[in-house]
């Protein structure tokens, strides 16, 4: 609990406006997308860098816990305040500080939301690739302290690949600046690529610098069924083994399909059991020739179906049964967990198999979808949480599916982070020296453990 | 808190679990993108209704903060991956705000003028209580302006003029068409009866021409969406009860409205929020519900030829879309008689389907956060260089016509119907 005194001197650093304590502010800063709850004790919206290091200091000075929080997207519970304390908000630095089309570089606060820097750059040629499923609500600083990704990291990366600097603002109270805008760099640690995926634990980001690329001249989207989830799983593998890396390259189980049919009715053929939609970007006559390879290789692997957009249009009615994937699960059992497992691309058919025998094993249905072509795959395990056992079940299905993952040389998580949800299964992935490397890394930073306590490591 | 005050929220609470809180809504919520806070997003009112159902927290004052920040646009729920319905959440949560702790008094005010006709029909009296939500300022270039002191806002403000005889008034019961054409009741709405008496007579004017039988029946009044607005549901049902007696006494093919509002309400929320206890009511308001129609959608259908009625003029139009059309999935309609009007340039504006922020009475008690959201809308419109935005809802009208007056702007605003019926009206 936060006493008076303490409140006051937080409302003189943000003002009054921005700082909230009412029963309804705290209820709508205490969830995320996980479905938990923490309500905190307070939330302030500051402005600043310096504001932040002033709340910060107070921090640690008077002992109360600080959970930076962008949107609210994520997946993981990363910004929800288990313990109470204060919330951070930092969608009041929403300034794109500028484009610089000389360098190609772009500087921005952490609260622009990622869409909108997306189409500021795209207006001037330019591209940010980073994609996330949330892009049009979740925020910058929240893509780069989870390290976000999306369909486009297959052939361009992650939120990280495209940070080349940060603003930070240490535990502490220090403003520090990482990196810098230069293309090369090695004096000191690479302190940016430490933050990236952080989750809040080290510091808050207030400025982020972003490489950007030149806009692609065109894209082709290709949307493929087969009659095999072999068949597909091993598309894939093939596609990347004969050197053509696309864009996106988007993957679809038969469960998946049959929910986004039964909702929606798109006309599937009947022997499909497997979609992947494909997308190439670049010089108009490579992504015709590469379209041309690739039905050329996944041809004989089971394909029933082969379609190729010839306009935006298209592409977009295209893109239309991926998106439809969501809305579409709730059909199967009201409650889901959301995992992110990864896989080295070519383990892709092995992991689809070993999950196939752990659903039959537990009796529930997990349904596969995602970014196949960078391994990444999202494994979505429903169930009713009133029915008895089920909960139970359901962790012990995810214990399995994150081992698998793991034997097969891949990692629990991708993209949405540890947070809260995975914590309990740490100890699967890293061992006791990567753990107490890790926490040393904290403490050091963190000595009074006051940004985003009880977090990510366990 | 009893158990009857939060009876309107334990109706939805089955609605309530399927959001997720994924946070889609803050891309698409007008309300959020002017207060930029997460009590204004959708997840957040939805949340609160949770914790008000479990009972850790009051329908105290931050609560009604809360709910009041929703223009009921629909905008959440058309984006919303799991397609929660949030408005209905929100008016069921303005119910139980009202039930506890009794209309605002401007609201009490707006319940008792909506629900008498006569004091309606004098229609000053009527202005001064709607005019808050109905009349803000209008372009001074109409010349008639009036002033009316507004006892339950402060201050005075610039109102249109009133009509100095409701369009009802002009028009008998019933107009007989030619025999084999379709007979169409006429739900006039208070706006168009009372204010834009010029969207009554060109859209009458549109239906005769087509031969059609066209009824206005007199019985007929507000359609109760300002109160709805508020959680006075009870004159809602009130008002409802007598639309559809007033409708039901004539056969008739379609029950066609020029008012999105209204279309919006007897098309979609009367069935959803009233007769929850009555099956036979409801299943009255569903087949009147069936049966409601937009004018320009009706026009389409019944195969209006543009050329022979409309504009002779050469105008660049841009369209603006008014929610309650949105979330009936009328677009295309409206644009396509459009452009079959000899001399109009259709340009398509910026976020065309994004809410004016009018809002029912969200601009009473959040009139700086309407105008802000009017303020893009008005760029948009402007940005396009067009002549005239065109809509098809008079509140958007008095909305967008606010708006570029505040900008400076002298861009018109009007109604499709106008454009449409330009040649027969002269």
């Amino acid at each position: 609990m936060l006493d008076a005194r303490t409140l006051q001197q937080l409302t003189d650093i943000v003002g009054a406006e921005n700082i909230a304590t009412g029963a309804q502010d705290l209820i709508c800063y205490g969830y995320d997308a996980t479905q938990m709850e923490f309500l905190p004790d307070a939330v302030v919206h500051p402005d600043s860098a310096e504001q932040v290091s002033r709340i910060l200091q107070l921090a640690n000075k008077e002992n109360f816990p600080v959970f930076p929080r962008g949107a609210g997207s994520g997946f993981t519970g990363g910004a929800l305040p288990k313990g109470g304390g204060v919330v951070l908000v930092t969608t009041r630095m929403n300034r794109i500080l500028r484009i610089d089309t000389d360098n190609l570089v772009a500087e921005v606060e952490p609260g622009v939301v990622t869409e909108t820097f997306q189409m500021a750059v795209e207006k001037l040629g330019l591209f940010y690739p980073p994609d996330p499923a949330s892009l049009k609500f979740s925020t910058l600083g929240g893509n780069v302290a989870e390290c976000a990704g999306g369909p486009r990291a297959v052939k361009y990366g992650v939120t990280k690949d495209f940070v080349m600097g940060l603003e930070v603002v240490l535990p502490t109270g220090a403003i520090i600046r990482t990196g810098g805008e230069t293309v090369k760099g090695v004096v000191g640690y690479d302190l940016t690529k430490l933050l990236c995926g952080s989750e809040g634990t080290l510091g808050i980001i207030t400025k982020i610098i972003f490489k950007l690329l030149p806009y692609p001249d065109s894209k082709k989207t290709m949307l493929t069924v087969f009659d095999s989830i072999d068949g597909a799983a091993r598309a894939v593998s093939t596609i990347i083994k004969n050197k053509i890396i696309p864009t996106t390259l988007e993957f679809m189980d038969h469960a998946t399909l049959t929910c986004v049919e039964r909702r929606f009715n798109l006309g599937m053929p009947e022997s499909a059991r497997a979609v992947l939609l494909i997308e190439v970007d670049g010089d108009r006559d490579l992504i015709e020739k590469q379209a041309g390879q690739i039905h050329k290789l996944i041809e004989p692997l089971g394909l029933v179906q082969f379609r190729v957009a010839k306009d935006a249009a298209e592409s977009e009615e295209l893109w239309r049964v991926r998106r439809l994937v969501s809305p579409s699960l709730r059909d199967v059992n009201p409650d889901k967990f959301n995992e992110d497992i990864v896989v080295p691309r070519s383990k892709v058919p092995d992991v689809i198999r070993r999950i196939e025998v752990i659903q039959k094993r537990y009796d529930i249905p997990i349904v596969n979808f995602g970014h196949a072509g960078d391994g990444n795959i999202h494994v979505n395990i429903m169930i009713d949480k009133s029915v008895p056992g089920q909960l139970e079940k359901a962790h012990e299905a995810i214990k399995e599916v994150f081992q698998a993952a793991l034997d097969l040389g891949g990692t629990m998580s991708g993209e949405h982070g540890v947070g809260l949800a995975k914590q309990p299964y740490i100890p699967l992935e890293l061992n006791a020296a990567q753990i107490a490397a890790m926490k040393s890394i904290k403490a050091a930073l963190d000595p009074n453990n006051i940004l985003n306590p009880g977090k990510m490591l366990p | 808190m009893t158990k009857k005050h939060i009876d309107p929220l334990e109706r939805v609470a089955q609605e309530m679990k399927k959001c997720v809180k994924c946070g889609a809504c803050r891309a698409n919520c007008p309300a959020f993108g002017t207060f930029q806070r997460e009590p204004a997003t959708a997840r957040g009112k939805v949340a609160l209704a949770q914790h008000l159902v479990k009972g850790d927290i009051t329908l105290d004052d931050g609560t009604y903060s809360a709910m009041s920040k929703c223009l009921l646009c629909g905008s959440c729920v058309d984006k919303c991956p799991n397609q929660v319905p949030t408005d209905e959440i929100v008016i069921a949560a303005r119910e139980a705000l009202a039930q506890r702790r009794g209309l605002t008094t401007f609201h009490k005010a707006v319940g008792q003028v909506i629900r008498n006709r006569k004091l309606m029909n004098f229609g000053a009296l009527a202005a001064a209580v709607l005019g808050p939500i109905f009349f803000r300022k209008v372009p001074s270039t109409s010349g008639l302006r009036l002033r009316f002191p507004m006892p339950f806002i402060g201050g005075s403000r610039h109102i249109p003029q009133i009509a100095k005889k409701p369009f009802m008034k002009r028009h008998p019961e019933i107009i007989k068409g030619e025999p084999g054409k379709p007979t169409i009741v006429f739900f006039v709405g208070c706006m168009t009866n009372f204010v834009y008496t010029e969207i009554g007579e060109a859209t009458l004017a549109l239906f005769r021409h087509l031969g059609c039988t066209v009824i206005i029946p007199q019985g007929q009044q507000c359609c109760g969406l300002p109160g709805m607005s508020g959680g006075d549901l009870e004159t809602v049902r009130e008002l409802a009860e007598q639309n559809l007696a007033a409708i039901e006494k004539h056969e008739a093919d379609y029950v066609m409205t020029a008012c999105a509002t209204c279309g919006g309400a007897l098309h979609k929320l009367y069935p959803l929020v009233i007769g929850k206890r009555n099956p036979e009511l409801k299943a009255r308001l569903q087949a009147v519900a069936d049966k409601t129609v937009d004018a320009a959608v009706l026009l389409q259908k019944l195969g209006l030829h543009p050329e022979e009625t409309g504009t002779g003029q050469r105008l660049r139009v841009t369209y603006h879309d008014p929610c309650h059309h949105r979330t009936a999935g009328i677009a295309k309609q409206p644009r396509a008689l459009l452009k079959e009007t000899p001399g109009l340039d259709l340009v398509e504006m910026e976020g065309a389907d994004r809410c004016c922020g009018l809002g029912g009475t969200f601009n009473v008690y959040h009139y700086e956060s309407s105008l802000d959201i009017n303020a893009g809308k008005s760029k948009a419109i402007i940005d396009t260089g067009a002549d005239a935005v065109v809509t098809g809802c008079p509140g958007c009208i008095m909305q967008l016509s606010d708006g570029l007056k505040q900008a400076g702007d002298k861009t018109r605003v009007l109604h499709t119907v106008e454009l449409l019926a330009r040649k027969i009206r002269r």
